[in-house]
Parts: structure tokens; C-alpha cells; sequence
């Protein structure tokens, strides 16, 4: 769909006359993400990392291909084809740092995308398929970096592996065998080495095409904005192109040198010396702990430390890490608040900015931090209010809250108004 | 319905972590949070070491690298290898051709006499890698009191820290003091271990390498433990890394350009939304 | 464009200078060119290390250099050794094929060269050349003692039949060229040093 006020596509040479009856790319081309696509004139930086996500899952899938030239997923061989790549292939220290930072970075765009779909509400109707998309995407985006990280086979890769599929191992009756049939060993060796290789290569692909799936659904509704007004004329839009392919071309440079300063200055800031040791089956490290991007759900997981009833501590932990995430699935249906942006919001605000942020930052703390007092506690609590606010907390808010008046349009909120707007005129979803 | 659904899967999850915090903070409440060990207690961090490797300028100081070859090769390549450094990665140390040859040629690696096919030990060839005097682990460790010496190829980036840490090793092994002795009188050093203050459990299985002043022959002096501590800690980031240096001097272009792209980028998205960014003012 | 809402006058001069300058660049234009054009040349840097990094790697050159102890090698005699993970022979000829490979002209063969030519001063007797027919890169027979050595006692390609004779030339079969004589020196009377 698009606004009937979107620029028509028009092929002005020979070429692009040619093309426009046989395969009309260029057309597809601008009306996704040219002059043919009307976008809110509102969006702010937030609304940057989507491109900068995309962007980082371009990297990592070429810098992916070169170092699967050099690399050999065996796991005799593995750690000193990782060194190989390091010392003696032609760039390929770059290669392998831009690779293992861009994943670091591809997490932080990603978060930060997510951040801004919860304070904004894109989730709501009718983007519900695009938050449910942007899930599966995250899902698929976390069991690849897990497959990778145990590429490299050191004791981190090992150790890993060896926690992440023993989560398996905590289901009921099928968890052993499951388990077992996931290394195709009883330990993580050559065989759980090689399929993950395998796995880690294809899935980016899948990744890429769930991500044209969302940008699809994305083109449905067009973007949100940071007033949760929807589009109510014109004025209130701009073309894609030039304004915000001006505006992802800034944020691009900004976000390369941030990365390019940890690939050039301290490429190891992100990792775990214990991952420059080769994996050793026989010597635990002293505390395993996942990569940062991790944290959160890796503390959730280990904050249930007491069986309730019939069910083990160790299976509620399993259950409590993918249920914080699949929690989200959800989301569209818990939140029926009809004002999307946090801004308009003072109840949500609060609980957002108080209640869920300082939540999160305190189990990405406690992840890092070993299994000790205090940490464990401290997790443990922020883990209750984690499924609290999603859960409980949302609901009962946007039935109770009272939200502030919002702008009658994009274009008034950006330019102001003499008309004083009624209050909850626009209290309803706009569709 | 599926917010009802919600709420009742949030309060399980939310009361089963709260059930496991009740019980936590009852066990710490009587039991306290566990006993203080000599390890947390006595464990001291690296000291701080500066090389003219650190920082986002640093490069290597070719002649201490060479000391600190020369220390590795006198004295830690009696336990230790180097399996991923290669006799012609010495290059980058500016020994010549003939020099990396000869340094090859003294050590001994695995190899096939070419009449009888037996296994033999040859002398090394300059695209050898630096070998470990043990042929494998099960023999590294019945030579060592059960505890196998790692390959130093990597252990300034195996470590937090690892140059200063490498460098603490060598100069931080002393008697048990005797204010641990008063706090912790359980502790003690089993036979065949040594007191070490920066290595974790405190009981270090490498007996001291370093022993006295002038162990290794300089040109033109005889240096202390601690120098020749800090050479071969210069030496181990070396190994650890080799294409730091270039990796650096790359950085900084790419850095330059990039911030000189991103200028670009900033005054032109500035220019292309001046035509529709409207004043709040008016 | 989406600019229905009036923008602030000061633009308005700006515009008219901008919309009567009909040729070369309009001046509010440059800074987008630029723009992009860095973009361009990012995109045209980061090429050369995707593309670098498949040329041969550090220990692979290291390899590239090989040294052969011809001492135990009797005339008649041939050895198979390895340069750059390719079969070399080197051949000790007796007095009898140096006469051979010496009296034929050699502007009647093929690809002309003598054995002078393709052995080392003082080493009439040494012929060092790659095991790679210039055909189509078998390896030829001949180097191992009993193998068919072809109709001109040098060298028998068994893929398409190239008969090399005792210099290492062809004479007979499709093979294009002569053996190629690798570059390669006597570092003592008893070693070469090949690459």
C-alpha cells in the first residue's frame, strides 16, 4: 500500500524504460525505499536503527564468506585455522574482528530497535506482523550467534555449547536423548562442531529473508512515528529519498566509527580471554559466561535457584528465559492502551523509564557477574518485575491510565497549532 | 482472555523467582553470605606494566622483543611452546634470513627419517613452528607434577590483563606472608606448588624461572628479574598478537576517513532538510 | 515534495539563484556529490581487502621456497621432489643422453631451446624441471626407475601422449611447450634452491 500522494515512478532513459516492462526493479526500488514512499516527516534518530540493522546483517554475511574461506570447522583444527585467519591470511585479523565486533554491534542496533518499538508501541495494530516478524528475527539472530561463537573452539565456545544445549537436557523425559541428538555426541566435538558450522552459515539467509518479510509488512501501515498519530495527509509526510536516506547516510558513518574504533582499538574489549585458549574438555573455566548480548536472559535463567512443587529449579530457569523473550510475542495484545508513543503516556512512562530499564540493566549486570551474593538476589528480583511488567503491569495500565491529549496531526505536532486540541479527541487507535 | 492468561503466567514465573529469592535471603540471613578464603582475600591483581605496545598509538620496541626472545628461549622454551608462532613470524623482530635459519636450526622437531620412514626429531626449519619439548600432553604432564605448561602462543590475550599479569607471574612468587598465615592457618603450599600473589588459587605449579639477576646474558650488562620479567612479557604480546601493529596503523585512516564521510553526511542531510525543517517559533 | 506548510522566508533567495542556474552544478547540490561520492570511494577502499585476502596467505608463500639435496642422485638416475605443492624431477644425465639431447638442432624443435639453455653453467648434467606436462598439467612418467620414459628417453605423458626426450623437450604429442625449468640456484655443488 502506499498514500495516493505518493511520487509516481516514471523511467526517464532507455534503459530503465526496458527494464520497467520486463523486470520493474527500479520501480520496486522506489517506491521500498525511494522517492515513491511517503514516510512520517517526524521520525527522530530512534528511527535510524532498522537501515543500521539491516546494514550490520550485510556485514557480517560477507565478512561471514571470507572467513569460512580460511576456516575449517574441525574440531582438530579449528582453533589453529581461527589463529591462521589471525596471523597469516591477508587481512583476515580484520576480517575476524569487524566479523566477531559486528555481531556485538548487530545486538546493540538490535536492542536499540526493540527499545524503540516498546516506548513508541510499534507493536500495535496494525503492525502487529511487523513486531511478530522483528521476534523471529531476534530468535533466529540469537541462535546464530550462539552457533558462532562456538566456531572459534575455544574454552568459551566449549563451555558454551556445552551449557546451552544441556538447557535441553532440563525437559522432562525427552531431555537427555534430545540433548544427545543435538551434539550427535554426548559432548560438544566434532560433530556438534561441524553441524553448527553448517547452521551458522545458512541461517543469516534465513535471517535475510525474514527481514524482507518484515520490511514488507512494514510497507503495509508505513512506519510509525514518535507521536503515534498516524498519517492523516501529505503534509505530514516526507519522501524516503533524499530526506531519510540523507538521515540513515549520517547515522551510518556514526555507527561504522564506533565500530571501526573496537575493530582498530580494542578488538578484544567485547570477548573473553578464556576463548583464546583452546576448548579443553577436561578443565572448566572458572565462571562461564555467555557474550554481553546474552546477559539479560543468561541472569533469568539462573535465578531460579528453587523447585517448586514437581518442577525442578533448573527446567523453571529454561522455561522462565525463553518464555522472557517469547513474552513479547504477545505484546500486541496486552498492551490495548489506544495511544502508542510513551510520550503521551504518564503511567507508562514511569513504569518504562523506572521500572523496565533500570530492570534490564540490572540482569544485563547480573549475567556478567559470577553466580554469587548479591547478584543472584539482586537478579532475582529484577527477573519478578521483568514478567511483572510485561505481564501484569502493562495490562492493568492501559485500562487505567489517563493519557495526555495528543497533537491532531503530525504536521501540527511539528509545527505547533493555535487550535487547542480536545482532550482525548485522538484517544482512539487511529487506523 | 489472553491478558488473563498473561497475568497468571507473569505471577507464576514472577512468585517462583520471588520463592527462590524468600529462600536465598533466609539462607543468607542465618548462614551469612559464605566464609571469606585466602584466594579472595590474598589474590592481588597484575601490577601495572607499560610497554611502548599500549595505547592506540603503541608499536613494538624491536630490541626489547628480541630480549624477550632471547629470555623465552634460555629459559621458558625449556616447558613452554610456541605452536602458533612460526621461525619466520621472527622477521617481524628484524633478524635476518641466515639469523632466523640458524635460531631454527637449534631446536628440534618431529619429523620422518626419509630412508626408514621411522619417527625422528630433525632440527627446525625456519616455516616450523616453535615447538613444545614435550611430544604431547600425557608426557608434559608426567614431566610436571601433573600440571600440563600451556602454550604461551597466546596467554597475554588468555588472560585478563595479560601482559601485566604474565609480567607479575615472574616477579610476584615470595614466602606465604605472615598475615595470611595468622588469618588463614589451613592454608598452606602442598609440595611441588609455590606462593604466588597474582595467580588465582595463590599455589603456582611453575616453579620460579626467573631466579636471579643476569640468569640471561644481555648485550652489554646483566639484567635484573624484573627486566628480563618485563622483555619477555613485551615478547608474549608479541607472540600473542603480531599484527597489532598493523592492525593500528590501518585504524587511524580508516577512523580519519570515516569521521571526514560522516562530516559529509551530516551537512548533507543538513542541506537537504532545510527546505522543509520548520521554526517551532512562529 | 511534501512542502505544503511554508517554509521560512529567508530560502526563498537562495532558490531563485539556484533554479536560474541551469547548467554544471547547482551549488546546494555539491555537498550531496560529495557526499555520496565518499560513500563511493569507502565502498571502493573496503574491495581491496575482500580481494587481497584470497591471495596466498603468509605460511603459504613462507612454502614458496624449496631446497633439494641432488647429492644422492646417480646419472641415469631421476628424483620426484615438491616445490609450491607441485612434483619437480631432477635428473642426473648420463654422458650418453647429454650427447642425445645436444644433437639435435634445436631450431627443428617445437619450442627451441638447447640443453645449455636449460641447465645451469658447469651442471650440464643436472636437469631440473616441473613434473607438469604443458598440456593439460598431468605428470608425466619417467622419473621413477622402469616407468616408460616415452620414445625420446626423457619424459611420457600417459593422458594424451607428450613424449619429452632427454632435455626435457617436447617432441612428440600435444604438449605445447618444453618442461618448464623452474628458477632455481646452486647454493652449494650438492643443493639447488628452487623458487
Amino acid at each position: 500500500m502506499s498514500f495516493p500522494w505518493a511520487q509516481a515512478y516514471e523511467p526517464k532513459t532507455g534503459l530503465t524504460k526496458f527494464l520497467d516492462e520486463r523486470l520493474p526493479l527500479p520501480r520496486f526500488v522506489y517506491n521500498a525505499v525511494g522517492a515513491g514512499y511517503p514516510v512520517p516527516r517526524n521520525l527522530n534518530y530512534m528511527w535510524n536503527f532498522g537501515v543500521l540493522a539491516g546494514f550490520a546483517l550485510m556485514l557480517q554475511i560477507v565478512t561471514g564468506i571470507v572467513l569460512a574461506m580460511h576456516y575449517a570447522p574441525n574440531a582438530l583444527v579449528a582453533f589453529a585455522t581461527t589463529e591462521h585467519i589471525m596471523r597469516d591470511v591477508n587481512w583476515g585479523w580484520m576480517m575476524r574482528y569487524a566479523h566477531a565486533n559486528g555481531a556485538s554491534f548487530f545486538f546493540v542496533v538490535i536492542y536499540l530497535h526493540i527499545f524503540r518499538g516498546l516506548f513508541y508501541s510499534s507493536y500495535k495494530a496494525p503492525r502487529e506482523m511487523i513486531w511478530l516478524l522483528g521476534v523471529v528475527i531476534f530468535l533466529l539472530m540469537m541462535a546464530t550467534a550462539f552457533m558462532g561463537y562456538v566456531l572459534p573452539w575455544g574454552q568459551m565456545s566449549f563451555w558454551g555449547a556445552k551449557v546451552i544445549t544441556g538447557l535441553f537436557g532440563a525437559i522432562p523425559l525427552v531431555g537427555e536423548p534430545l540433548q544427545i541428538w543435538l551434539l550427535g555426541g554426548f559432548a560438544p566435538d566434532n560433530a556438534a562442531l561441524n553441524r553448527f558450522f553448517s547452521l551458522h552459515f545458512l541461517m543469516p539467509f534465513v535471517i535475510a529473508g525474514v527481514v524482507i518479510l518484515h520490511i514488507w509488512a512494514l510497507h503495509i501501515p508505513g512506519s510509525s512515528n514518535p507521536t503515534g498519530v498516524e498519517i492523516k495527509g501529505e503534509s505530514d509526510t516526507v519522501p524516503f529519498h533524499p530526506y531519510y536516506t540523507a538521515k540513515d547516510g549520517f547515522g551510518l558513518g556514526i555507527f561504522l566509527l564506533v565500530l571501526m574504533t573496537f575493530v582498530f582499538f580494542l578488538p578484544n574489549f567485547l570477548g573473553h580471554p578464556d576463548n583464546y585458549i583452546e576448548a579443553n574438555p577436561l578443565s572448566t573455566p572458572a565462571h562461564i559466561v555467555p557474550e554481553w548480548y546474552f546477559w539479560p536472559f543468561y541472569a533469568i535463567l539462573r535465578a531460579f535457584t528453587q523447585d517448586i512443587f514437581f518442577i525442578p529449579a533448573k527446567l523453571l530457569g529454561v522455561l522462565a528465559m525463553f518464555a522472557s523473550i517469547l513474552v513479547w510475542f504477545f505484546l500486541p495484545w496486552l498492551d490495548k492502551s489506544p495511544v502508542r508513543s510513551g510520550h503521551y503516556r504518564p503511567l507508562f512512562r514511569k513504569f518504562f523509564w523506572f521500572g523496565l530499564i533500570p530492570t534490564m540493566l540490572v540482569l544485563f549486570y547480573c549475567g556478567g557477574a559470577p553466580a554469587e551474593e548479591p547478584f543472584v538476589m539482586l537478579s532475582q528480583i529484577a527477573t519478578a518485575y521483568y514478567f511483572l511488567h510485561f505481564l501484569v503491569i502493562l495490562p492493568i495500565i492501559s485500562s487505567i491510565e489517563k493519557p495526555q491529549p495528543l497533537p491532531y496531526s503530525i504536521t501540527e505536532a511539528v509545527l505547533g497549532s493555535d487550535k487547542k486540541p480536545v482532550l482525548g479527541e485522538n484517544a482512539s487507535p487511529a487506523v | 482472555m489472553i491478558r488473563i492468561i498473561g497475568i497468571l503466567a507473569g505471577l507464576f514465573f514472577a512468585l517462583g523467582v520471588l520463592w527462590s529469592f524468600v529462600t536465598g535471603a533466609f539462607t543468607a540471613a542465618t548462614e551469612g553470605f559464605g566464609e571469606e578464603t585466602a584466594e579472595h582475600a590474598f589474590h592481588e591483581h597484575p601490577l601495572d606494566l607499560e610497554l611502548s605496545s599500549d595505547g592506540p598509538l603503541g608499536t613494538w620496541d624491536v630490541p626489547q622483543l628480541q630480549r624477550g626472545f632471547k629470555v623465552y628461549q634460555e629459559v621458558c622454551s625449556a616447558c613452554h611452546g610456541l605452536q602458533y608462532v612460526a621461525f619466520r613470524d621472527l622477521a617481524d623482530l628484524e633478524y635476518t634470513e641466515a639469523e632466523i635459519k640458524a635460531i631454527a636450526a637449534q631446536f628440534q622437531v618431529p619429523g620422518i627419517d626419509p630412508d626408514t620412514g621411522e619417527s625422528v626429531l630433525r632440527a627446525a626449519t625456519p616455516t616450523d613452528y616453535i615447538p613444545s619439548p614435550y611430544p604431547n600432553a600425557v608426557a608434559a604432564a608426567a614431566a610436571n607434577n601433573n600440571a600440563i605448561p600451556p602454550d604461551l602462543s597466546l596467554i597475554t590475550k588468555a588472560r585478563h590483563d595479560g601482559s601485566a599479569y604474565v609480567y607479575s607471574l615472574l616477579v610476584g612468587y615470595s614466602a606465604i606472608p605472615e598475615e595470611l598465615k595468622a588469618e588463614f592457618p589451613d592454608f598452606s603450599t602442598p609440595p611441588g606448588l609455590y606462593y604466588n600473589r597474582y595467580f588465582p588459587n595463590l599455589n603456582l605449579a611453575m616453579a620460579p624461572p626467573l631466579t636471579s639477576d643476569g640468569q640471561v646474558t644481555y648485550e652489554g650488562g646483566s639484567p635484573t628479574i624484573a627486566q628480563m620479567s618485563e622483555d619477555v612479557a613485551a615478547f608474549l604480546t608479541w607472540t600473542a598478537e603480531p599484527t597489532m601493529a598493523e592492525r593500528k596503523a590501518v585504524g587511524w585512516p580508516v577512523l580519519g576517513f570515516l569521521l571526514f564521510a560522516t562530516i559529509l553526511a551530516w551537512l548533507a542531510k543538513k542541506q537537504i532538510w532545510s527546505s522543509i525543517k520548520p521554526s517551532r517559533k512562529d | 515534495m511534501a512542502d505544503t506548510t511554508g517554509t521560512a522566508t529567508t530560502e526563498i533567495p537562495v532558490r531563485q539563484i539556484d533554479d536560474t542556474a541551469d547548467d554544471g552544478v547547482r551549488r546546494r547540490d555539491f555537498i550531496n556529490i560529495a557526499a555520496v561520492s565518499a560513500g563511493g570511494v569507502g565502498a571502493v577502499f573496503v574491495l581491496y581487502p575482500l580481494i587481497s585476502q584470497m591471495a596466498p596467505s603468509e605460511d603459504v608463500l613462507a612454502e614458496a621456497v624449496t631446497e633439494v639435496d641432488v647429492s644422492a642422485i646417480e646419472p641415469g638416475q631421476a628424483i620426484k621432489a615438491v616445490f609450491r605443492k607441485q612434483p619437480l624431477f631432477v635428473r642426473r644425465l648420463t654422458a650418453a643422453e647429454i650427447a642425445e639431447a645436444q644433437a639435435v638442432p634445436a631450431g627443428s624443435l617445437r619450442d627451441p631451446e638447447t640443453l645449455d639453455e636449460r641447465t645451469r653453467e658447469g651442471h650440464l648434467d643436472m636437469l631440473v624441471t616441473m613434473g607438469v606436462c604443458t598440456h593439460l598439467g598431468c605428470v608425466p612418467l619417467g622419473a621413477a626407475e622402469g616407468e616408460n620414459k616415452g620414445e625420446y628417453g626423457g619424459y611420457f605423458c600417459p593422458c594424451h601422449g607428450s613424449h619429452y626426450d632427454t632435455a626435457g623437450r617436447i617432441r612428440k604429442g600435444p604438449a605445447p611447450t618444453n618442461l618448464l625449468v623452474p628458477e632455481y640456484e646452486f647454493t652449494t655443488d650438492t643443493t639447488i634452491t628452487v623458487g
